[in-house]
């Protein structure tokens, strides 16, 4: 008897998962296009990264890696996203905390100014900073005076990075510490654990993917940020040439396309684990999403 | 129900303290000091540095191309996140891994590797510039670039959309006797129409700011091909700093609208939620 019943409800599902399914060729048709689309706009400038990269083979990308420009500029990018993502991590976790775990007044209005940096270009970001800490600045005359240089030098790109890559480690980390609750902490307090041990051991452990995460794209954009930090460094080749604004500068020397290509894949090595993390982690991050908002408001911009 | 049951955690006096700080200090702060200069100037000054024909230009360019690159990311990607979520084909676990390259790659280096496709011997190019479509230093390059730029707002805002849409109520459409395209219309679409505008208005907000990828294939031409963050670039070079800050007010201005406008889009979407 029971055995009847279960075929004719799978049959049944059957019949109606078909209805609500389009025809094969239209299937296809739309994988097509997108496929299509794909190519142009996604895999065909991921080949052509590579394979501008390697085109004159391995030796010639090594050495255009090791010029005494280049290397300058390679150190710097390194400092300046070890400097910059630290700390936009420890804000990250600061912030995802008090938002996540509390409840008080204005708190939207702090979310939606977490969120500012993605709305300025990154020109204009590099402007506010001139505005601040140039010669015409407003505190230029008390810099100048004191001898301390903040635009045309390594703190103004510090400072620009920074601003740019704010939101991420927050904005990835927000949505997944609301996911969580309290229950456990409040469990692991109730237990006799300290805060900082149940931060560490409860809270930590289940927002990891969630920081992994936020940590590569604020590096990511950290160490290829272009607008903002061109517009403050005054490209002192040697001295405040980052990664990409090497990339320009060899492009505009037009001291040929391999060492061009060479820096791009250079550049690559930033970001070396986003797509597989993002990859691995998309599944996760959609518990997060319907608590709070979409993800794409924690990306790029 | 939120103060008593959230009051047993420690610390929200540090992590609070900290994030109003360091939000003031590396956002709040400048974001003051160019308001406050801006606001130094005269209407009539603001206006006439703002207005200028080679600005005008430079605006229509960047929310042109930003409308038109944000349009077809809201097509392409709805189509895009549609086959993730609903079709199993050959690489398409790579292809969802895929979407996210645009946000990975700097974006000079972004810039020059579509030029280098478009160009008259490059890849694509070299089809399609004899056919009279020239990608490269042209208004079709911003319009490229910035498509690039903005793809995986759209797909990575509606895929999770897609994935909780109940499937139910399209069967029940379906044995009502609907066709699929009458139910993609009247059940589908309305569903995903708040997050497809989000992922426009992302993409839109982003394309409007966007200088690393453009500036290498766009050429830079005054009255052609040049954004108005390019323009900003020119005038800092020209120690013009009245006339950069009165461009950035226009973008920043714009930028903010758009942002009110993603807030409330999200409301609208959330209130479908519950």
């Amino acid at each position: 008897m029971t055995g009847i019943i279960k075929t004719s409800s799978a049959a049944s599902v059957k019949q109606s998962r078909r209805g609500a399914e389009e025809s094969p060729l239209a299937k296809w048709a739309l994988i097509a296009v997108a496929l299509a689309f794909s190519l142009v706009f996604l895999l065909l400038p991921l080949v052509n990264v590579m394979a501008q990269a390697f085109v004159k083979g391995w030796a010639c990308y090594w050495s255009s890696l090791t010029q005494p420009d280049s290397r300058a500029a390679i150190r710097l990018t390194l400092i300046v996203a070890a400097i910059s993502v630290p700390l936009n991590v420890l804000f990250g976790l600061a912030a995802a905390w008090a938002i996540a775990k509390f409840e008080f007044r204005g708190k939207s209005l702090l979310v939606t100014l977490i969120d500012l940096p993605f709305s300025v270009s990154p020109v204009v970001v590099g402007l506010m900073f001139i505005v601040l800490f140039g010669l015409q600045g407003f505190f230029g005359k008390w810099l100048g005076a004191h001898g301390i240089k903040i635009i045309f030098a390594v703190p103004g790109i510090v400072l620009a990075t920074i601003f740019i890559t704010f939101p991420f480690v927050a904005r990835e980390l927000i949505p997944v510490m609301q996911a969580t609750g309290t229950e456990q902490e409040q469990a692991a307090l109730t237990l006799g654990a300290s805060g900082w041990q149940t931060f560490w051991h409860v809270t930590l452990p289940s927002v990891k993917w969630g920081l992994i995460y936020g940590i590569i794209l604020c590096n990511a954009r950290a160490m290829g940020e272009f607008g903002a930090v061109s517009v403050v460094s005054g490209h002192i080749i040697g001295r405040t040439e980052t990664m990409p604004l090497r990339v320009e500068a060899l492009y505009q020397g037009a001291t040929g396309a391999s060492t061009v290509a060479a820096f791009c894949r250079g550049e690559l090595a930033g970001a070396p684990g986003l797509v597989y993390a993002g990859d691995q982690d998309f599944p996760r991050m959609e518990t997060g999403e319907r608590i709070s908002g979409s993800r794409s408001r924690i990306v790029d911009r | 129900m939120g103060h008593k049951r959230f009051s047993a955690l420690p610390g929200f006096g540090l992590t609070l303290g900290f994030t109003l700080f360091y939000l003031s200090v590396i956002v709040l702060i400048p974001f003051a000091g160019l308001i406050v200069r801006a606001l130094g100037l005269s209407w009539a000054d603001f206006w006439h540095l703002a207005t200028t024909d080679r600005a005008l230009a430079a605006y229509r360019l960047t929310f042109g191309a930003s409308l038109v690159a944000a349009v077809a990311n809201a097509v392409f990607g709805t189509l895009l996140a549609w086959v993730l979520t609903r079709y199993e084909f050959p690489g398409r676990r790579l292809l969802d891994a895929m979407v996210d390259f645009p946000f990975a790659l700097p974006t000079a280096v972004a810039g020059l590797t579509l030029a280098n496709l478009f160009t008259a011997n490059g890849w694509l190019g070299r089809y399609l510039v004899p056919l009279g479509i020239s990608g490269a230093f042209t208004p079709l390059g911003v319009v490229i670039a910035l498509t690039f730029v903005g793809l995986p707002f759209v797909v990575r805002t509606l895929q999770p959309v897609l994935q909780n849409l109940e499937r139910e109520v399209e069967e029940a459409a379906a044995t009502l006797g609907a066709g699929r395209l009458r139910t993609f219309a009247a059940i589908i679409a309305p569903s995903l129409l708040p997050a497809v505008l989000t992922g426009f208005a992302l993409a839109f907000a982003r394309a409007i700011g966007e200088y690393g990828s453009i500036v290498f294939i766009s050429g830079n031409l005054p009255f052609k091909t040049e954004i108005a963050p390019y323009l900003i670039v020119m005038r800092l070079e020209e120690y013009d700093y009245t006339g950069a800050i009165a461009l950035a007010v226009v973008l920043l201005v714009s930028s903010f609208l758009l942002l009110a406008a993603i807030n409330l889009l999200e409301q609208w979407a959330s209130r479908f939620q519950d």
